[in-house]
């Protein structure tokens, strides 16, 4: 087992590595200046230019190695410090996006959790149903073929706007000022709502349709033919297939990460929902080069605590794992 | 306990038509007795062996009868042979290796089959260890992942659990096909055993190896293309077979202590017929050496002496 | 059985599969629109031709945006661009994974490593959030552009997959004969594996270019899809940014994605379709 994890702790590491790596790299690569590129963008006036270019061009180390200005980046991005948004000038980018986190987590992790959790209890169901998988089979297949912003389009024009029983931009009343109080709290859930529904049933579809195949491939196999052959009620066989079938599941949700990760992104761009996705598209579309770097930071860093979640939940479940003879499946 | 199977017919469905793979078997296997089933590939043998536990989809039943122990097999109907499985009439697959959960310990899946079952596991542990000790397995295996087993290992396990309930009738198929010839040694012997103390009255080995029957086997019958060819005591098909088939088949057989100088091993020249559009009458006709017009009838699965069935029209003449 | 006679069986059950007759047809049906379609128009996509956000009628097919721009139009081209990188990403996603997949899967030891690691690595990379770094970058993109992105990032589903099959296959016997008999690793490959993984890698390839499709209406709808094309996704990011849900201007941001969601599904009906076909196993009785 520490095989397996010491293996999975170098590539989150090397990847790590890797996308910072390249974080840093674009912005050198792109012809001009780029502190001359940002700042003409930047509606500022000409001495907070002037200020500002002496800021930036010391803050990405251009004056002066270049080996110099990797090890300042790195030093920077461990203490921390990210640097200050010129689109949200002045505030620190750390703080820009610490505040949009929490929008990130109630809509990813119920989606993410839900939908892998619904769509492959029902799977399951429909594997040996008739009449379920009649009608699961299809929804599944459409939904899973949904691309994400349309299905989110399509939820707020039907629930917000013909039905209008949701709000579909923000992610809260914008009379209200965040606080704990139940108003501001069912405001939030009120927003909530559609763009999570959103993402949660395009994974619903996906999981569901990948379970199903996978039940019908586990109760067609030696083990389940050996049970039936020695009288063993359906339900044991169906328990044992089922849970056979949940790892690749498991597997396959840690490779659809970053699909999951740039649907959300769309889907909190058609419901103006601020979330990390949200910022970066604002980030990118005013140039605003040290907020592209922080909101992609972040993300990496939720996809490989995602990843390395899903690996930990891949020991529990399957004990080859641990006796250490099975490699690495995944 | 006895079988007596009679006139079963089972055909395999396919898109393009019916796999006709089992006609008209019928046959009974007395009380503790081991009987080898035997033939080439393809000639209907696992299907016969299966039709008896399991017969699912593709495997579709036509008609013929089963009794074991005086009460009939509803071998097609997948529920109501629930009650005799396992407790009445038990199989070792061919695909024993892989008939364990990869992620279930050995001891916690034998004990989730037991309790599914009815059967206390606590009540059946000390027996299960004594066996496990009988065929040279550590009591630890139940505490293991198959993947932690050898092929052998896991073999021996499949064999111990499918026999833990002494069933009457134990269907043992090729289990030496993917094993080494000390090893299958070892098996068949292991085989005989469970016999020897009653863990298993009597039993159907099937094989397409018959030096192996020729150690174990009390009775051996032939199967060609589907189709009962012969069926005797052991000595009897070694030594004084009388269906062209098994004539054919022993003398293909190398012996020890013989060398061929003189004579070459000779195979039977041809191929078995697709059961999907079976010829009429003997299947074995194209290749028989002896075959003339009377075989476009299928001949009839005849006792032509005492405990000495064969499947061809000239041995009746020769009785008559 | 002979090379011959198992194409015409592959042929017959073709021909009989229901989800293959399904996802063909639907498939059929937008590749026609997307070839002939634009050769009812005469408009250019971002041509103003008549009065504003109006509804279909027969003068406008589907109706016009916000600013008076033909929606069909936008239509018929986006769809071609669709066709377009789905092929092309897709297309490059299949090599790359085939590469890499033969690579690791044939030569395994530490070249399968080496590939495994770079694999995983790419794998687990948001794919998007590096893309949109790229792209925001660029001035200029066009559709060859986006087709090299989308591939240059899904091939690791491919290379996985096509190295599991790569490895079940590079044990069978005929390729130990093949290497006993001094055969060239690269002619190996390409005579004795690739043909029996034919099929498989047509599976492959469909999903990949599903994946492309969908990858690409998701970069479209960011606005870091082509800078000098129509297409489906800019037409939804259009619709958005212009408040066609609250002019409920549902010609306007329904057919886009609808087209997208059937061609998608149709490539995944036609997937399982296609599999029932070569895997006997499988076909329904």
């Amino acid at each position: 087992m520490r095989r397996y994890f010491g293996r999975k702790l170098l590539i989150y590491f090397l990847t790590f590595f890797l996308a910072v790596t390249i974080d840093w790299l674009i912005p050198r690569f792109m012809p001009g200046d780029p502190v001359q590129n940002m700042l003409s963008r930047a509606a500022l006036h000409a001495e907070a230019i002037e200020v500002m270019h002496g800021y930036y061009t010391s803050a990405f180390g251009l004056d002066v190695p270049i080996w110099q200005q990797y090890i300042n980046f790195w030093l920077a991005l461990l203490h921390g410090d990210l640097g200050i948004s010129v689109y949200l000038f002045p505030q620190p980018v750390m703080s820009v996006l610490l505040r949009a986190v929490p929008y990130d987590i109630i809509l990813l992790l119920p989606s993410i959790l839900l939908g892998w959790y619904a769509g492959n209890k029902f799977g399951a169901l429909a594997a040996r149903t008739k009449w379920l998988d009649n009608t699961i089979l299809p929804i599944g297949y459409i939904l899973t073929a949904t691309p994400y912003m349309w299905l989110g389009i399509l939820l707020a024009w039907a629930f917000g706007i013909v039905l209008g029983i949701f709000p579909i931009a923000g992610a809260y009343s914008f009379q209200m000022a965040p606080s704990l109080s139940l108003e501001f709290i069912g405001s939030v859930l009120h927003h909530w709502f559609l763009p999570f529904a959103s993402l949660f049933l395009v994974e619903f579809g996906g999981w569901a349709i990948g379970m199903r195949n996978m039940i019908i491939y586990e109760l067609e196999a030696d083990y389940s033919h050996y049970l039936e052959a020695l009288g063993a009620p359906q339900r044991l066989i169906r328990r044992y297939a089922f849970g056979n079938a949940v790892l690749p599941q498991l597997t396959g949700l840690a490779l659809k990460l970053g699909v999951i990760v740039a649907g959300a992104l769309v889907t909190e761009v058609v419901f103006s929902y601020p979330g990390i996705g949200y910022l970066l598209l604002q980030a990118i579309q005013n140039q605003d080069y040290f907020l592209i770097q922080g909101c992609f930071l972040f993300i990496i860093i939720g996809v490989l605590i995602a990843n390395f979640a899903i690996d930990v939940a891949i020991v529990i479940v399957d004990p080859r794992t641990r006796t250490g003879m099975l490699g690495e499946t995944a | 306990m006895s079988l007596q199977v009679e006139n079963l017919r089972v055909y395999y469905q396919t898109v393009r038509g019916d796999v006709q793979a089992l006609e008209r078997a019928t046959f009974t296997i007395g009380d503790g007795e081991i009987m080898g089933l035997a033939g080439e590939s393809g000639c209907g043998k696992t299907t016969l062996g299966h039709s008896l536990i399991r017969l699912a989809p593709p495997m579709r039943f036509i008609e013929g009868r089963v009794t074991l122990d005086g009460e009939e097999l509803p071998v097609w109907d997948m529920e109501k042979m629930t009650p005799f499985r396992f407790k009445k009439l038990s199989i070792i697959p061919q695909y024993a290796m892989n008939a364990l959960n990869p992620t279930r310990k050995i001891g916690r899946m034998a004990a989730e089959l037991l309790e599914s079952r009815k059967v206390s596991f606590q009540a059946t542990l000390p027996e299960l260890q004594r066996r496990l000790d009988l065929v040279e397995l550590s009591p630890d295996v139940l505490n293991m992942y198959p993947i932690e087993l050898s092929g052998g290992m896991k073999q021996r396990v499949v064999m111990v659990i499918s026999t833990l309930l002494n069933p009457s009738l134990l269907i043992a198929d090729e289990i030496t096909s993917a094993l080494d010839v000390s090893t299958q040694k070892a098996v068949a012997e292991m085989l005989v055993q469970f016999r020897d103390r009653g863990f298993v009255q009597s039993m159907i080995v099937i094989t397409h190896d018959i030096s192996i029957l020729y150690q174990i086997a009390d009775s051996i019958m032939i199967m060609y293309a589907g189709q009962l060819a012969e069926r005797a005591a052991t000595e009897t098909i070694i030594h004084a077979p009388r269906h062209p088939y098994t004539r054919l088949l022993i003398s293909a057989l190398p012996e020890t202590g013989v060398r061929y100088v003189e004579r070459r091993l000779t195979g039977i020249p041809g191929q078995p017929p697709l059961l999907l559009n079976p010829p009429a009458g003997c299947r074995f006709r194209d290749r028989c050496p002896v075959a003339f017009e009377r075989c476009l009838d299928a001949p009839p699965f005849a006792e032509v002496e005492p405990g000495h069935w064969v499947a061809c029209w000239k041995e009746y003449a020769q009785d008559a | 059985m002979t090379w011959l006679k198992q194409r015409s069986e592959i042929l017959y059950f073709a021909l009989r599969n229901n989800k293959l007759r399904l996802g063909m047809v639907i498939l059929l049906a937008f590749v026609i629109l997307a070839v002939v379609g634009p050769l009812f128009t005469d408009y250019g996509p971002f041509d103003y031709v008549g009065p504003a956000r109006q509804p279909p009628s027969p003068e406008y097919w589907l109706g016009t945006t916000f600013f008076g721009q033909d929606v069909y139009t936008q239509f018929v081209l986006g769809l071609r661009a669709t066709f377009q990188v789905g092929l092309i990403g897709g297309g490059l996603g299949t090599l790359i994974g085939i590469l890499v997949g033969f690579a690791a899967g044939y030569r395994g030891g530490i070249v399968d490593e080496i590939l495994n690691m770079i694999t995983n690595i790419v794998l687990v990379i948001p794919t998007l959030a590096i893309l949109l770094i790229i792209a925001a970058y660029l001035e200029v993109r066009g559709i060859m552009m986006e087709s090299l992105f989308i591939g240059c990032t899904a091939w690791p589903w491919a290379a996985r997959a096509i190295r599991a099959q790569t490895l079940s296959l590079r044990s069978r016997d005929f390729v130990d004969l093949a290497r006993l008999s001094g055969m060239k690793t690269g002619k190996i490959i390409f005579t004795q594996i690739a043909p029996n993984m034919l099929s498989y890698l047509l599976l492959v390839f469909i999903l990949q270019f599903g994946g492309a499709v969908l990858a690409a209406a998701t970069l479209d709808f960011i606005g870091l899809g082509p800078t000098n094309a129509m297409s489906l996704g800019l037409m939804m990011n259009y619709a958005v940014l212009w408040n066609a849900l609250i002019f409920e201007m549902w010609w306007w941001f329904i057919p886009p994605g609808l087209a997208i969601m059937a061609i998608v599904g149709a490539l995944y009906v036609t997937n399982v379709g296609l599999d029932e076909v070569f895997n006997p196993k499988l076909r329904e009785m």
